[in-house]
């Protein structure tokens, strides 16, 4: 016999004119590496089935469930039950426009994020069909896989102190990604561009170093890392042009 | 009610969709895309180990060529496929590869130098050329002859779907995510675009467009163990299937893959095997070897899942509370390799099984992975019985991949087909207008919005929609499996067909309002329903073995009988779908035989018995 779980869930839905915000309460039985997939899913079959909350791939890899889970950002379908305690409160991710319940527009910010950044190679070369690919190295491309294999969750932005104070501030998932390019031989893009997107107040110099972005990326990318080696190269731009304002 | 115009609708954002509106969007054509997801969480992001392209840059796929590829995936279908299909995918693929690198996949590449592979458990040196170095580099995958799978670490989906979307962003074309098209507005003749449901709002919106492109995935969750996405419920192939007239190629060919884990149905890649891991039994033994002396664990994905419950019904198995499984075994490739080439693996492991792959055995079992079968095109792209109406991907069955799609080739489907039916369709709409009847699409809506009434208000029944999903799963999962016959196949269409009817009488619990879930299945439930009966229908009536269609009562492959597509289609009012069939392939370069591994058992097509 599992435990007990006592399930506070953040009701609202916008589009039902009789909806007011609330907290539902769902108790149920815990069972052997129940995830919170698992759990929601059942409680929206047997207890009620207008319950909100995204799940797609259910194994971690595609971004769709992040939620605050007892006050932490984190994806549910990996997060197992056992390692919360009985009391467990769900509710919406903070940053992002609510659809409903535990739901959350993720995919319209990250279309801005990603329009914003420009992210994508920026290049003047014309794909020629006909010629064998341009060669890279391993390590280099094993480097940008890791910066890659952000599942634009949406967990650092809504751990971030400056995002949830500042609706035009990118947050680490931006930055990571601006990382990803500038480390990419085939993005043309210089460093006064790359500095054009990021190197303000929206952008790097906004971040207060808080890092919970790091502590909350459910795919472990390396987030202090990269922030600090932004920091660093547009800081350095930012004096460079300083520095030939100067002696013009 | 919202009208929206364009000139092409992709219903599905995934690789093959996204593909797909990039050429027509490069073309100077409008496209809007449709997604029940924001684009970046589809289903092709969740596949992980690669791609095939027979470039032939590493030293294990040294020689390759479209020609060895194209032998591989006919072989593979098991002389299901369409070889004239085969044979223009396979001279894409190395284009599609390189063009995707060009876009900013950053693709596992060749280190020079000697190195060790694993094979069956045993370490083998390698040495790969100073003079490739850099180029991109493959590995090892099920049923082909070269190693030829193009990957980034496991992680090969992730990494296309991000690219493909970063494409779609730098050309400005239009997403609607969180929108689910419910139902094609058409004719007859012509199909004009599709009603929609918005999934933030609840509401109705009519998407009217000279060309319409389904690319909606895979039907894998109508079966309860499946490896597929909770999205992946055939929601384009359902709304192909109400027009009565699109027919649904092959819906008996569903593709188990070998290595779900137990319990959560989870996939580990094929990679795993590629690279050189091997499956144990209860004694911790191998024993795919035994079976396939010549492939052993890296025979196709049909052959291997058969073997594995073979060698479970013969007491072999582990015993676990979930049911008895098998063990991959990976922990001889090394920390590094596991943890810079099968990172997703390491990950799933440790986070879904408390399992660490370095060290410890991965608790597996073969689970519903791929529908071969989908809405049946010609070679361009073009859905049987409807003009203007296009299909590409997995919800296609175009048909690459006959009765057993090959690892690797799936990603490799969605970019070259999403290539080429892309160049179909803008010469499609350089040569052609639309008339748009208003009385048909108003009529379209109001249908619809009839249909959602009815569920809301009680008024057609009051049968509850997951109860009937949840039973439809079981049924196909005991009956309709790896292993086939005759009895069970009767009993599945029998208990489908009371679902069937139950279909048509579901209720809500809830409001129905906004995006209400429940309402979201309630409208797919009947066409999944139908969908189930097509698979198992077909699977009743195809008294043959060819891939991974495993007959009991009929163990030969039936080339005089049955080497023919099954082409499914629903008249309303009826309770089985109508089978009808055609030549698998029209040109045939590869003539029927052995395909190497397996059970050879044929009937050739003179009727000469070959084989046990």
């Amino acid at each position: 016999m599992g435990r007990e779980l006592t399930f506070h869930i953040f009701r609202y839905d916008p589009e039902d004119p009789d909806s007011i915000p609330h907290t539902d309460i769902f108790i149920m039985e815990e069972k052997e590496n129940m995830t919170l997939f698992i759990a929601l899913t059942q409680i929206r079959e047997e207890q009620d089935p207008s319950l909100q909350f995204d799940f797609c791939c259910r194994a971690g890899i595609c971004g769709s469930c992040a939620m605050v889970i007892n006050g932490r950002p984190g994806l549910a379908c990996k997060t197992l039950t056992r390692e919360l305690p009985k009391e467990i409160t769900l509710m919406p991710l903070p940053v992002f426009k609510l659809i409903a319940d535990l739901s959350v527009d993720t995919g319209a910010w990250f279309r801005a994020m990603n329009e914003k950044v420009g992210s994508w190679i920026h290049t003047s070369k014309k794909f020629d069909p006909s010629a064998r690919e341009e060669r890279m190295d391993n390590a280099l491309a094993e480097e940008i896989y890791e910066l890659e294999r952000c599942v634009e969750c949406g967990c650092c932005v809504a751990a971030c102190g400056t995002a949830n104070m500042r609706e035009d501030f990118v947050g680490a998932v931006a930055m990571n990604r601006i990382a990803r390019f500038m480390m990419d031989p085939r993005d043309e893009r210089t460093e006064d561009e790359y500095f054009e997107v990021i190197g303000t107040d929206e952008g790097i110099f906004g971040c207060m170093g808080l890092l919970a972005c790091e502590d909350v990326c459910p795919k472990n990318i390396p987030l202090q890392d990269q922030l600090g080696i932004l920091r660093r190269k547009m800081g350095w731009n930012t004096v460079k042009h300083l520095f030939r304002f100067g002696s013009s | 009610m919202e009208t929206v115009w364009t000139d092409l609708l992709c219903i599905g954002a995934g690789l093959a969709g996204e593909r797909v509106a990039i050429e027509v969007s490069t073309a100077g054509f409008q496209s809007i895309c449709l997604s029940i997801v924001p684009p970046r969480r589809s289903h092709s992001s969740a596949a992980q180990g690669g791609m095939q392209a027979s470039l032939g840059n590493c030293c294990m796929g040294e020689a390759d060529c479209p020609d060895t590829h194209f032998q591989d995936t006919v072989k593979g279908s098991d002389w299901g496929c369409d070889q004239e299909v085969a044979r223009l995918f396979v001279e894409t693929a190395p284009e599609a590869v390189r063009e995707m690198a060009f876009w900013g996949i950053p693709w596992n590449r060749i280190v020079p130098g000697k190195s060790v592979y694993f094979k069956g458990g045993k370490p083998y040196e390698k040495t790969e050329s100073e003079e490739n170095e850099g180029l991109i580099t493959a590995r090892g995958f099920g049923g082909t002859a070269k190693w030829r799978a193009c990957y980034t670490s496991d992680g090969t989906g992730h990494t296309l779907l991000y690219t493909m979307d970063n494409k779609v962003v730098e050309l400005g074309v239009t997403v609607h995510d969180r929108t689910e098209a419910i139902s094609l507005i058409h004719d007859g003749e012509t199909c004009i675009g599709a009603v929609a449901r918005c999934l933030k709002t609840g509401r109705l919106r009519a998407y009217l467009a000279r060309a319409t492109l389904i690319a909606t995935g895979g039907y894998g969750k109508i079966y309860r163990e499946s490896t597929n996405a909770v999205i992946n419920e055939g929601g384009g192939a359902l709304i192909a299937l109400d027009t009565e007239i699109v027919p649904i190629g092959n819906p008996e060919a569903v593709q188990f893959h070998p290595t779900g884990i137990v319990p959560t149905n989870i996939l580990v890649t094929e990679g795993c095997r590629g690279d050189g891991g091997t499956l144990l039994d209860v004694n911790e033994e191998r024993f795919m070897h035994e079976y396939e002396p010549e492939k052993a664990e890296l025979a196709s994905r049909d052959v291997v899942s058969r073997w594995m419950i073979h060698h479970i019904r013969r007491g072999l198995g582990v015993k676990s509370d979930h049911g008895d499984h098998l063990w991959l075994d990976i922990r001889h490739l090394g920390a590094e390799h596991i943890k810079t080439k099968l990172r997703e693996v390491e990950e799933i492991c440790n986070n879904f099984l408390g399992v660490d792959p370095i060290t410890q055995l991965i608790p597996v079992r073969p689970a519903q992975h791929y529908s071969m079968g989908g809405v049946r095109t010609d070679k361009d792209g073009a859905a049987y019985g409807l003009k203007g109406l296009f299909a590409a991907g997995e919800a296609a069955c175009w048909d690459l991949h006959g009765f057993n799609r090959l690892g690797g080739n799936s990603l490799a489907e969605t970019v070259v087909a999403g290539k080429i039916v892309g160049k179909k369709i803008v010469a499609f709409l350089q040569g052609s207008e639309s008339k748009y009847d208003t009385a048909l699409i108003k009529g379209a809506v109001i249908k619809n919005q009839e249909r959602i009434d009815g569920m809301i208000s009680g008024r057609a029944g009051h049968e509850n929609v997951f109860e009937i999903r949840n039973a439809m799963q079981d049924v196909l999962m005991e009956r309709v499996g790896i292993f086939r016959n005759g009895k069970d196949l009767q009993k599945a269409v029998d208990s489908l067909q009371g679902l069937h009817e139950k279909s048509r009488r579901v209720g809500l619990r809830s409001n129905g309002r906004g995006a209400n879930p429940e309402l979201s299945l309630a409208l797919k439930i009947q066409g999944m329903v139908r969908l189930a009966l097509c698979v198992a229908y077909a699977a009743l009536k195809r008294t043959e073995s060819r891939g991974c269609h495993a007959r009991e009562d009929f163990e030969a492959r039936n080339d005089r009988d049955w080497l023919n597509r099954t082409l499914a289609t629903w008249r309303e009012g009826s309770d089985l779908p109508t089978l009808n069939y055609e030549a698998a392939s029209k040109v045939v370069e590869l003539a029927p035989g052995d395909r190497g591994y397996g059970v050879c058992k044929i009937i050739s097509c003179d009727g000469e018995i070959i084989g046990a």
